[in-house]
């Protein structure tokens, strides 16, 4: 039985793993069609805010939840106003544009840090009791944290006048910016905030994965499938994607080791796109956010 | 006319190919020779990409994953059947098939080419992982171990049915550049039949060519399965150019340096990505030996710089300077940007 709890655990971490690390993708995606190929480098960037600042010595949950969030989402606003906005309509070559960026990122991190770092920060909370078994307390709060972070996204989309004005741009921009909504502001901020979410997700995982320049590819192809399956709908589309696929992993991770289980993950997705080219929320829950 | 005036640039550029293989040797360190058969393994993963992409408008981030593929398949069929001319077919067949499967999900899905740019991307990514996992004597297919992060070993070319009969790094390198020369002039006619030019007619307006009848899925899947043997045969070569296959075959720098050499040479045409490979190879190699610029720094910069300035590449805008100076020139011809924002899955 506590055996069976720990396990089910691990499988709902994995969950709100693909969860965190897609979110700040599947903003930028949701509201403005536009995928962000350097979105690991985001993340990466994160973690090494993180990294970097503790042992400068500032406290570590500050630099986690307050100084990763915030740099990122600067360079987030700032990659808006350089790159991206010269290229709206222009899919493919935001594609190929945000891969440079891509590039760029772990080329300017390995000149200033190195290829790889020596020191790494621990998780800040000890591990707890399950009957007979321990799991990571890190762990039980990032699972908290995605929650709270769907929450927010959602409370944010719902209620406020950014949120509206936001649905508002995505669904029909043209009338959007008709009724004197500033299309461009809208996405500047949008881009931006998916940015802080993603450098959010980076720095709160620092401590589990260390930081490399070159760790994004690690998560850019989960993060990625998890969007795709999605589909457009920004919570609904993250939430069921990364519950189905974050549950195939965790499955098939149990059963035959993690070799296959990110390989019955990517299958998954492929059947999935098979029978709903537009992801989970092009075909069901079509009205959810 | 035009015909006769593209197949004389194309006789005299493959006749220079041909005259610089015959040449090198004489005058280049061996060292220079092994490096440039691995680079004409890549011009040849250049290539299929330069086919699919800039006559098919199949957008495939991942086409290193055939690259790769083709080379694991065949370091594991040369180690167990020894003929490697076989094991060549073997490793274009087993691409080719994947790329099929993969293609049939993807096309079939109807998969808008955005969504199905990341999913090549992330097919390549998934066997990076993957193989990067394969270490210790457990994975092994016949007698060939996979190896894991270290990678597997390439045997090298043999002579058809005289597995014994290996071939010396100077006759591979003849071997590589008329494998590259064949598969140029291969693409160069694919592009002209009939199936090239539905698959053309494809990229400039799928919608159209439904209408008028093709079955664009299948064209497509076609076009993209003959593109994956071709980045396999170039895979084949680049491992037998270093003698090994890593799990880097795979990586996501491998995929972004494809693309860049694709988007400099420029789209639409075959031998720019080609030129651009070579070009581009040794420039980050002598990248490399210094300290100062970061390899990726400069390639982000590069792609970026493309992507905003000079998105046609290299080549069509040379083109187009030339026909532009010329006013009696026989077409001034520019292709317009592809219309309309492509909304994904809309």
């Amino acid at each position: 039985m506590d055996l069976f709890a720990a396990q089910i655990l691990q499988i709902v971490y994995g969950i709100s793993n693909l969860a965190l690390i897609s979110l700040g993708l599947a903003i930028i995606f949701g509201m403005m069609r536009v995928i962000n190929l350097a979105h690991g480098e985001f993340l990466m960037l994160g973690g090494y805010t993180v990294v970097v600042a503790t042992n400068a010595g500032v406290n570590v949950w500050l630099a986690m939840l307050v100084l990763a969030p915030l740099l990122v989402g600067v360079v987030g606003v700032l990659t808006e106003r350089l790159l991206i906005r010269w290229l709206y309509g222009r899919m493919i070559d935001t594609l190929l544009a945000t891969w440079g960026l891509s590039l760029f990122f772990i080329g300017l991190v390995t000149s200033i840090f190195g290829a790889s770092t020596s020191t790494t920060i621990s998780p800040p909370l000890g591990p707890v009791r399950i009957g007979e078994y321990q799991v990571s307390g890190y762990e039980m709060f990032l699972i908290g944290v995605t929650l709270a972070l769907l929450l927010a996204v959602w409370l944010t989309l719902r209620f406020t006048k950014l949120g509206l004005v936001s649905r508002g741009a995505m669904q029909n921009a043209e009338m959007a910016s008709a009724l004197g909504v500033s299309t461009r502001r809208v996405y500047m901020i949008t881009f931006g905030l998916g940015a802080a979410v993603t450098g959010l997700a980076g720095g709160l995982l620092a401590p589990m994965t260390g930081v490399l320049p070159t760790i994004g590819a690690v998560y850019i192809a989960k993060a990625f499938i998890t969007v795709i399956s999605g589909g457009a709908a920004i919570l609904a589309g993250t939430a069921s994607a990364a519950t189905l696929l974050g549950g195939v992993n965790g499955v098939f991770t149990f059963l035959t080791g993690p070799t296959f289980g990110e390989v019955a993950m990517l299958l998954a997705a492929i059947v999935l796109l098979r029978l709903m080219p537009r992801g989970i929320t092009g075909s069901i829950f079509r009205k959810s956010l | 006319m035009i015909l006769s005036q593209d197949l004389r640039g194309t006789a005299i550029l493959c006749g220079l190919a041909a005259l610089f293989t015959l040449i090198a040797p004489g005058f280049l360190a061996l060292f220079t020779i092994i490096t440039l058969t691995q680079v004409i393994g890549l011009a040849i993963l250049a290539l299929s990409l330069a086919l699919i992409w800039g006559y098919g408008g199949i957008l495939c981030f991942g086409q290193t994953a055939f690259f790769g593929l083709g080379a694991y398949a065949y370091a594991v069929a040369a180690t167990n059947f020894g003929d490697a001319s076989v094991s060549i077919l073997i490793a274009m067949a087993v691409a080719a098939a994947f790329a099929a499967a993969l293609g049939y999900f993807a096309f079939f899905g109807r998969v808008s080419d955005v969504y199905f740019a990341v999913i090549t991307l992330t097919v390549s990514l998934i066997f990076w992982a993957l193989i990067r996992r394969t270490s210790g004597p457990e994975y092994r297919i016949g007698d060939a171990l996979l190896g894991g992060f270290n990678g597997t070993g390439a045997p090298p070319l043999n002579l058809p049915w005289n597995p014994s009969g290996f071939l010396f790094p100077e006759q591979t390198f003849y071997v590589a550049m008329g494998a590259l020369i064949l598969a140029y002039l291969f693409c160069g006619w694919l592009v002209r039949t009939r199936f090239g030019r539905v698959c053309v007619t494809i990229r400039e307006n799928e919608t159209r060519a439904e209408l008028l009848a093709y079955d664009t899925r299948l064209y497509k899947l076609g076009l993209f399965s003959i593109g994956a043997a071709i980045a396999a045969l170039g895979g084949v070569f680049f491992s037998v150019g270093i003698s090994r296959v890593t799990p880097d075959v795979f990586s996501l720098q491998q995929a972004a340096l494809t693309i860049i050499w694709v988007i400099v040479g420029g789209r639409g045409t075959l031998i720019g990505p080609i030129l651009a490979t070579f070009a581009l190879y040794f420039l980050t190699s002598s990248l490399g030996g210094q300290v100062l610029l970061n390899t990726n720094l400069v390639l982000g910069v590069l792609l970026m710089a493309f992507v905003l300035g000079v998105p046609r590449g290299v080549l069509p805008s040379v083109m187009d300077l030339g026909a532009r100076r010329r006013p009696t020139g026989r077409r001034g011809r520019r292709r317009p940007r592809r219309a309309a924002p492509a909304e994904p899955a809309e």
